[in-house]
């Protein structure tokens, strides 16, 4: 018990909750992530924008401890990940909280049992006081009356809802968000967005956002950082990464298909792949 | 001839590798028994899941083994007069080897088939990252659980499938033969020792104990897609069948 008040208490001190230096995740021959170096502060939403392959996901991967840096640190509320014990990561991460690309729900349990599940694993409280604080958290995301449902029996943008109300459960100080609104309709992405902005201002917690919608990341980021091709191309401001004078920048804020960026990911010429060549191709 | 070297070698040493993959995994995860928090309501549901989840198949395979174990063992014995051994060669028979083997290769298409599956998918939907995230080791939560539920459940099982069988067997060779009851039941008592009983139970915790590391290992190292998924269960199933009957082999070696 000591010890988690402990943890809340260095985490509520700290003015960069997330520091990384010179973090390289290679896998393969392939750089995921090269030389990144990055502040993310506390109370902030820190929102990491890039097109697919960017290394964003790796990234949020690699700061919720979840994967291990090729060369790098990370510095969490001031602890080396590299360097603390499982049992110390699993002290950090009662305070922090994960929504997953694909909700990652459980899915032998109800959405009830799901959302209260940290609750029920972590903590002594009465069964009222749970079921007190899941039907809040359900209230939250607008699925107050869908306890009883199965993750199978919800639709993708309902189960997205459903772990964001158990990300936020532990009423966690840091919270990772791999593409929340992606696969939403425009209502629930809408409502998750400024759901994820209103709890950072109201809580002060940290929120790191991973997303390629560029329009609902620029709209509730304190803090964006662009990756492309694993390296870190623009930083700073919401207002600041609108106007940069980057062409690489412009052209993925604008989402042109013409520029610095290449559309196609082939290496070689379209004119020669369009003669068939006997053997270059298996057709069974 | 030196491109089939070549492969043989790199499939040798690609089998090695695994298997000392396995091997570490199997260690890391058995230790969790002596360093995590027991986790007793979460062995108690997988016990049930794969425990009861195999009750009928195992209940089924049983009855039929017996079945026709007094069917053919009869029809030979009658040959050379010794139909009043009916009883214990049924019973040697499944005690000391059928109950085990055909068992654990029904609890291997049964549960150890959806254990590989289960954990494949959970993989796939990062539901593992999930737990890992809450705080929660997935690798005692969700493997150890489940390879100590094999080891426990699989010796219950043989013993199910035992009394399944000698009954069926019973029923063939007396009711239906006409072998006379006094001397089937006699004469089984009097060849089974302790010894077959134990030998067979032995077999079946180390089955038990095998399918579980294996059909979680393969689900843990699946490829997360649904194709690796599949693949992986398929392998399981297979790698699984075939270690049961080598184990087989080793153990009765032992006791004979």
């Amino acid at each position: 018990m000591m010890g988690v008040v402990v943890v809340v208490f260095c985490i509520c001190l700290v003015e960069n909750m997330i520091k990384t230096k010179n973090l390289t995740k290679i896998y393969g021959n392939v750089a995921a992530l090269d030389d990144i170096n990055l502040n993310i502060k506390s109370g902030e939403v820190t929102v990491i924008l890039g097109g697919s392959g960017s290394g964003k996901t790796t990234l949020l991967r690699l700061l919720a401890g979840l994967e291990t840096p090729t060369s790098g640190s990370i510095m969490f509320a001031n602890e080396d990940l590299a360097k603390i014990s499982q049992k110390r990561l699993y002290e950090l991460r009662l305070h922090v909280g994960m929504l997953f690309q694909y909700s990652a729900l459980l899915n032998s349990l109800t959405v009830y049992e799901n959302v209260a599940f940290p609750l029920n694993e972590h903590t002594d409280l009465d069964d009222t006081i749970i079921h007190t604080m899941v039907t809040m958290k359900l209230e939250q995301v607008g699925l107050r009356g869908f306890e009883e449902m199965m993750p199978s029996q919800l639709s993708g943008g309902m189960a997205k809802r459903v772990a964001f109300a158990r990300a936020l459960a532990m009423d966690p100080q840091v919270v990772f968000f791999d593409e929340p609104t992606s696969g939403l309709d425009p209502i629930s992405a809408g409502v998750i967005s400024s759901l994820i902005h209103e709890t950072t201002v109201k809580t002060r917690m940290t929120s790191v956002v991973v997303t390629h919608d560029v329009q609902a990341g620029l709209d509730i980021a304190d803090h964006v950082i662009l990756l492309w091709q694993g390296r870190i191309i623009a930083e700073g401001e919401a207002e600041s990464v609108r106007l940069s004078k980057d062409p690489r920048v412009q052209q993925f804020i604008k989402g042109e298909p013409n520029g610095p960026i290449p559309f196609s990911r082939s290496q070689t010429a379209y004119i020669d792949d369009l003669t068939y060549k006997p053997g270059c191709v298996r057709l069974d | 001839m030196v491109d089939f070297i070549g492969k043989l070698g790199r499939n040798t040493l690609d089998a090695m590798t695994k298997l000392g993959d396995a091997t570490l995994f199997a260690l890391a995860t058995l230790r969790l028994l002596f360093t995590s928090p027991w986790q007793g309501k979460h062995f108690v549901m997988q016990l049930y899941a794969i425990g009861v989840g195999s009750l009928i198949i195992i209940i089924i395979t049983g009855a039929f083994t017996g079945m026709v174990l007094a069917l053919q063992g009869y029809h030979m014995l009658v040959k050379v007069g010794t139909e009043a051994l009916l009883g214990p060669a049924v019973a040697l028979s499944l005690i000391r080897e059928l109950g085990p083997v055909l068992a654990a290769l029904m609890f291997v298409g049964r549960a150890g088939s959806s254990i590989t599956a289960e954990i494949g998918i959970m993989r796939v939907t990062e539901q593992m990252d999930a737990l890992e995230m809450m705080a929660v080791n997935p690798q005692a939560r969700v493997m150890l659980t489940r390879i100590i539920a094999c080891a426990i459940a699989l010796p219950l099982l043989v013993g199910i499938f035992d009394v399944v069988g000698l009954f069926a067997g019973y029923l063939i060779g007396v009711e239906m033969l006409g072998v006379n009851a006094g001397v089937y039941i006699g004469e089984t008592i009097d060849k089974i020792a302790l010894n077959d009983v134990f030998a067979g139970l032995t077999k079946s915790i180390y089955f038990g104990l095998l399918v579980g590391i294996i059909c979680t290992y393969m689900g843990q190292r699946a490829t997360p897609t649904t194709e690796g998924v599949a693949k992986a269960t398929t392998q399981a199933v297979m790698l699984c069948s075939v270690m049961v009957l080598i184990l087989d082999y080793i153990i009765t070696s032992f006791y004979l």
